[in-house]
């Protein structure tokens, strides 16, 4: 069991090395580099020489590779260009800002997607299925953008309940966060558990068919026992799986939401990032997003390992 | 004996088809199950035997309706019971020992809870005495080391221990009616025979009444004392076993006896024509009448009511059942075949073939070679001869498929050679044979449903090798298909519909067909008839080797059924753990001198007879790899004779009727051992 957790952990940093490296040969090949593309038109004479002097530019790649990894390594991600202070700085209260986003928005909705989910199974084609089936396969067909915009015409504008943009400086504490997510969260909410409750939904009438349960039911076994004992346990284990892709997709900032609600989380620093061409906050993201990811992912699958008997000794057998 | 523990009466069930309409696949329904009594219910799939076995607990699967009549277990409807009062009987007072436990056992609960789950709701013990009974249960069903056995889940045990622990979870509430749902279907020959006997001493020492449904008229026959059979959601005939298994009056039983094979008889099973007619489909008239010899216009405007004909003490639906009274010696025959020609040139040579399953290491991998001492299949010598069918037998584990596989090139060779005519050596890389050795290898599937497209017409998937090896395209092409087709029985009018809208049979037909096609020299039939009903099974066996005798093709061909290879094969080698333990003319496999595995196998046989009861001899446990040196049955022979079966590889010795044994004691001495 240790071997096979440290061979994935192995493999999850093989795949952060593969990541940083294509993000910093991507930076290599694109057309100038980071100074020419920071000072634009001044890009030129003493001000381009200074530039690629404070820089470094001028050492050769796979020193700079090497030099700026082992760096990243000891937590330090270097120099953000546009802001000129250190990139942790500037990351700190973004992934604080997208943590608590996100964690509000899996605490809310992961238990809402699965209580949803079983509802909709338990009383297939019932009233209460055609009713919750009806609302999450509309909020899952609706966009984001729109969902997110009309939210803020009727809770923001009409009703003038909450604020409808979040105006908060970005090093905001969690109180003051709070009154501002609401409507976010709501807006991320009604994708993530329109699909997770159709995923469990599934899940759990694939269980319900199945021979075992049935076997339970001639055994008699009561109903709600059953469903406990029998069916749920083997029901969630393959939603494992989805919902890590989902806090991942919550942790790496839910791009649009936060464009639309002007939060200041990861997701709004990409784009910021990306557009403004300050590339070594674009190599440090995608540095972070990736290590989320996999992560996340290692800690799923070791969570499905766990749980599921007959993956555990086969792997053990192994 | 004579108090009545369940009653059914004229109790229908169906569903809604598509159109609105009511098609009921359980007809009037009535019987009734005594104290002590075990009834078989027999029939083939579709017959509504799961389904009325089901109604006696009081469950209706979802999609189906109950649509009249009532079961009465001591005189109490089950069918207009409440959730609440029916858990208070299931697994109390009727409990269901399921078809497949591998299945039925939720995968993430422990052995032992599960168990324990029964007992908590069925009984007022206290938990030190739940886990004392539980491994008494354990214990009872004869698993072997009970007390570990409660730790351990469900997937970590071998077939037949699951069906074990899911009769220690049945008997768990003391039951008064025991339903079994096909409990041995999918176990091997020997485990099923073992299983068997556990549940006849069951019934014996517990007195419970038992239902045993089951399609399998072998095992019926030996736990049976009454049988019951069904025919398209109808019981056709009810009565005493032997008188049933003996004499049956109905014409649906007795085709299907005779389709059955018997080890006892060379020769094909004669087979009924048609199958069982789709749920709503009668109309009007008996629903045998497709397919009866015995049938007239009476049969074909009347449906006939269920008579009781007391001198037998039977139920009989037909009209013209008197035609059939004492005709039971007719039972034991079968359709003589043309033996094969033995003079003929070999057509494929297995030379000391090894096949490995182990992973290759890594530097092995670049020396291109596979480094395993104690391969899954070794020193396989097989010669075989132009037009003859060899069988190759066995249990699952026995490397019957796996050679199969080897020989249509789907699976390497770790060591040996494979020859194909006049000793050209084949390769064992599917990539690296020449297209005409890939025509001239067919294989034949066991489950057609699987290995046919579901989105191909009949006609696209004949016209795959046609195209491929002939080019054939156009009229010609359809000419092709529609010989085909007639070849195995069909008509042109089957060229448009989809594997869904056939048969069972049918579509094994078209799996037939598609190999046939390629006009081949070899067809490889893995377990091709084990997915298919008996009257169907007869009908596949019996257009195979009327295909063999026009066309010269050479079968091998793949079963763990010895009744079946008995009926089809010329020669047959019986393999255990991936080696040869014997080979021979089918007629001498099947007499004694024997292997002592061979001896097993055809001992734990169940034949539609009671009178034939089989043989345990040896212990049922499952290897799961062969020993690494001596004779590979060391491990369950019950002839073993000492140190010399563990450090030897037997030798081949040749008995006088020409079948080669691979035994450590002396042919002559086998051979009075076995009287």
């Amino acid at each position: 069991m240790l071997l096979l957790i440290l061979k994935r952990i192995g493999l999850g940093l093989i795949t952060l090395f593969i990541v940083s490296l294509i993000t910093f040969v991507g930076v290599e090949v694109l057309p100038g580099d980071a100074c020419t593309t920071y000072l634009e038109r001044e890009a030129y004479g003493a001000a381009l020489d200074a530039c690629i002097k404070r820089l470094g530019l001028d050492i050769p790649a796979d020193e700079r590779y090497l030099d700026w990894a082992s760096n990243v390594v000891r937590g330090d991600f270097g120099y953000s260009l546009s802001g000129e202070m250190p990139i942790n700085e500037v990351l700190g209260p973004r992934v604080k800002n997208s943590l608590v986003l996100a964690s509000v928005s899996i605490l809310i909705g992961i238990p809402l997607a699965i209580v949803l989910g079983i509802i909709t199974a338990l009383w297939r084609d019932k009233l209460p299925d055609i009713m919750i089936s009806a609302i999450t396969i509309f909020s899952m067909t609706i966009p984001e953008f729109i969902s997110a915009t009309l939210l803020i015409l009727i809770v923001a504008i009409w009703l003038g309940w909450l604020p409808g943009i979040v105006i908060i400086p970005s090093d905001a504490t969690f109180y003051e966060l709070l009154s501002n997510i609401i409507l976010p969260v709501v807006a991320i909410s009604m994708i993530m558990t329109a699909h997770m409750a159709r995923m469990v939904r599934s899940s759990v009438i694939q269980v319900m068919a199945s021979d075992y349960v049935q076997m339970a039911i001639l055994k008699g076994v009561p109903y709600w026992k059953m469903v406990f004992r029998h069916v749920l346990p083997n029901a969630l284990l393959p939603a494992i799986n989805v919902v890590a892709l989902t806090i991942a997709w919550l942790l790496g900032g839910v791009v649009v939401t936060e464009v639309v609600f002007n939060y200041p989380g990861l997701g709004r620093l990409v784009i910021e990032s990306i557009s403004n061409r300050d590339l070594p906050v674009v190599q440090a993201l995608a540095i972070i997003l990736a290590s989320i990811y996999v992560g996340i992912n290692l800690i799923a699958d070791l969570m499905t390992l766990m749980l599921n008997p007959r993956l555990k000794s086969l792997q053990i057998r192994k | 004996m004579n108090e009545i523990i369940e009653s059914v009466k004229n109790l229908s069930i169906g569903f809604n088809s598509q159109k609105g309409k009511q098609i009921s696949i359980l007809r009037n329904v009535s019987t009734n199950i005594k104290k002590g009594e075990t009834v078989g219910i027999v029939g083939e799939s579709g017959s509504g035997k799961s389904t009325l076995a089901l109604a006696m607990m009081g469950y209706i699967k979802q999609g189906l309706f109950h649509l009249k009549g009532e079961c009465l277990f001591k005189s109490e409807d089950l069918l207009k019971m409440s959730s609440r009062q029916l858990e208070k009987i299931r697994g109390r007072k009727i409990a269901m020992i399921p078809q497949n436990a591998g299945q039925a056992l939720t995968p993430n609960l422990k052995i032992g809870y599960q168990i324990d789950e029964a007992l908590r709701l069925h009984t007022d013990l206290k938990k030190t005495e739940r886990d004392k009974k539980i491994s008494e249960l354990l214990n009872k069903v004869r698993l072997p080391s009970p007390e570990t056995m409660a730790f351990r889940y469900p997937h970590e045990l071998s077939g037949g221990q699951q069906q074990r622990v899911a009769v220690a979870m049945a008997l768990a509430g003391k039951p008064d009616l025991l339903l079994l749902d096909e409990p041995t279907t999918g176990l091997d020959v020997t485990t099923q025979a073992h299983v068997l006997e556990l549940l006849r001493f069951i019934a014996k020492d517990t007195g419970t009444s038992m239902i045993y449904v089951s399609h399998d008229l072998g095992a019926i026959a030996q736990v049976s004392d009454r049988i019951v059979v069904m025919y398209a959601g109808e019981i056709v005939l009810e009565g005493p076993a032997r008188k049933i298994l003996k004499e049956p009056i109905h014409p649906y039983t007795y085709g299907l006896l005779k389709s059955i094979p018997k080890l006892s008889l060379a020769g094909l099973p004669a087979s009924m024509p048609g199958s069982q007619p789709q749920p709503g489909s009668i109309n009007e008239g008996c629903s045998f009448y497709d397919r009866c010899n015995l049938a007239n216009d009476n049969c074909k405007k009347n449906s006939p009511d269920l008579e009781h004909i007391k001198e037998l003490d039977t139920n009989v639906r037909c009209f013209n059942y008197k035609e059939l009274i004492n005709q039971n010696n007719n039972l034991q025959t079968s359709i003589t075949k043309k033996t094969n020609n033995s003079e003929a040139n070999e057509v494929l040579k297995l030379k000391d073939v090894s096949i490995s399953y182990a992973k290759q290491k890594f530097f092995d991998q670049l020396l291109n070679k596979i480094s395993d001492q104690n391969p899954t299949v070794k020193d396989i010598n097989i010669d075989i001869k132009k037009g003859e069918t060899i069988a190759l037998v066995g249990e699952s584990g026995s490397g019957k498929s796996t050679i199969l596989k080897s020989i249509a090139g789907l699976l390497k060779t770790k060591d040996g050679q494979i020859k194909f005519e006049n000793d050209r050596i084949l390769s064992s890389d599917l990539k690296m044979r020449n297209p005409n050795d890939l025509r001239a290898i067919q294989l034949i599937f066991q489950n057609p449903d699987e290995s046919l497209n579901p989105n191909h017409t009949v006609e696209q998937i004949l016209s795959q090798p046609l195209k491929l090896y002939f080019n054939l395209s156009g009229e010609e092409l359809k000419k092709n298909i529609i010989d085909l087709l007639k070849k195995v029985r069909l008509g042109e009018f089957y060229m448009s519909r989809y594997p869904r809208q056939l048969s069972g049979g049918e579509k094994q037909r078209v799996a037939v067909a598609r190999a046939f096609a390629a006009k081949p020299d070899i067809i490889l039939c893995d377990e091709v008839t084990s997915a298919l009903d008996v009257s169907v099974q007869a009908a596949v066996l019996n257009l195979l080797q009327q295909l063999k005798e026009d066309l010269g093709t050479t079968y091998v061909f793949v079963s763990h059924d010895l009744a079946v290879v008995r009926a089809i094969s010329d020669r047959v080698a019986v393999l255990y753990q991936g080696r040869l333990c014997e080979i021979g003319p089918s007629q001498n496999v099947y007499k004694f001198p024997s292997h002592p595995y061979t001896e097993v196998l055809l001992g734990a046989v169940l034949e539609p007879d009671p009178d034939i009861k089989p043989k345990l001899v040896a212990e049922d446990i499952v290897e799961e790899k062969p020993p690494e040196k001596g004779c590979s049955f060391q491990g369950r022979c019950p002839r073993k004779i000492g140190d010399i079966c563990n450090s030897e590889v037997p030798p081949w010795q040749i008995g006088e009727n020409g079948n080669a044994i691979r035994c450590h004691i002396n042919i002559e001495e086998l051979a009075s051992l076995q009287q």
